[in-house]
């Protein structure tokens, strides 16, 4: 085998010689135990992978970072997202990360920016974070409206509420957005977060 | 032994006749008089939503004294106020009341105290619910002598 690589790869790369070494069959080992070996490697790696992707879509995870803690965090304990009648709470994956696989992937892609300014400290103090934070929040209202608030209807469904028990208000204008097509977040911005100043004018450009 | 045979004679008659009379009376919710919980609704159709009981009615609320801020007929306790937003303007301060079809802030309220009109609610009277309350259906906590203007 040593001759025959050093034949087809002379004066050729690493690449080359890893190459021929698996895509010929093996001498030395046998089916089985390659099969077995595989298999753990497998279960390891794509039970790694999993791990630690539910590891990452965790609230204790996402309050690591003193961004996060001492900015949304604290601001999202103030409100009925975190805090009600009923003992159901949605933490931050719930609203900020998609359910479904390829979208959850996207989503963890996308993510490696937010490290990439961690690290940079782009926000790493109270008044950097305030001059940030309509842009942030901007990028956020975009990405539901896109999304037809994909996230919010994981819980949340035009179709199960009773709007006889709803404030008159609130009956018109779910009424009205179902109408209309509207989604959660032409309205419901800043219901787990404070909103930036000049939300106001912000919003018009978006809805 | 003969007053338990009565008694028992007796017994049986008195249901009988119970028995006669509950059958033989009408049990029609149409007959003029009589109303079943559905009111004079015949099955195929459907009645009218009863009143829904709620402390917002979304309707204004009088005011009881000429000086008295309008109350607030609606739920406040999730709006922002703070030095970045004030989100009862987005209702009510214009243009948004026009799109909204909610009431307009006064005026009086975009003067600030050197009497200078500004394009924004005057900071002096940024914090809404200082003067403007919202109110809810209960008895009076503690009970009180106050008449509105037009009590009499």
């Amino acid at each position: 085998m040593n001759d025959q690589q050093s034949s087809e790869c002379k004066d050729k790369g690493l690449f080359c010689r890893m190459w021929l070494t698996i895509s010929r069959p093996s001498a030395r080992y046998a089916l089985g135990t390659l099969m077995s070996v595989g298999v753990v490697i497998g279960i390891v790696f794509w039970g790694g992978f999993n791990w630690s992707l539910e590891i990452t879509n965790t609230e204790e995870f996402c309050i690591t970072c003193h961004e996060m803690e001492q900015n949304v965090f604290r601001e999202y304990k103030n409100t009925i997202h975190y805090s009600n009648r009923t003992g159901v709470r949605a933490t931050c994956p719930d609203c900020h990360v998609p359910k479904t696989w390829i979208h959850k992937i996207a989503r963890k892609i996308k993510a490696s920016n937010e490290l990439y300014h961690h690290f940079l400290g782009t926000i790493d103090t109270r008044e950097k974070f305030e001059g940030k934070r309509l842009e942030l929040a901007t990028n956020v209202w975009n990405v539901m409206k896109e999304t037809d608030s994909r996230e919010c209807r994981n819980c949340h469904n035009f179709e199960y509420m009773d709007f006889t028990t709803q404030e008159k208000r609130s009956r018109e204008r779910h009424e009205t957005a179902i109408k209309e097509g509207q989604t959660c977040i032409e309205c419901h911005k800043g219901i787990a977060h404070e909103l930036p100043a000049g939300a106001f004018e912000a919003e018009k450009t978006l809805n | 032994m003969k007053t338990l045979i009565k008694g028992g004679l007796l017994g049986i008659g008195l249901i009988i006749v119970a028995a006669v009379t509950m059958t033989t009376e009408p049990v029609n919710s149409q007959e003029p008089g009589i109303q079943s919980l559905r009111g004079h609704v015949a099955i195929a159709d459907e009645g009218a939503a009863g009143e829904l009981k709620s402390q917002n009615t979304g309707q204004l609320l009088g005011r009881a004294y000429r000086q008295q801020p309008p109350l607030i007929p609606h739920k406040v306790e999730k709006y922002q106020i703070n030095l970045k937003v004030n989100q009862c303007l987005r209702c009510h301060d214009w243009p948004y009341n026009v799109e909204e079809n909610a009431p307009k802030v006064s005026e009086t309220h975009y003067i600030d105290r050197n009497g200078v009109a500004l394009n924004n609610v005057t900071r002096g009277r940024w914090f809404c619910t200082q003067c403007h309350v919202p109110q809810i259906q209960a008895r009076a906590l503690i009970p009180n002598t106050f008449r509105s203007a037009f009590d009499e």
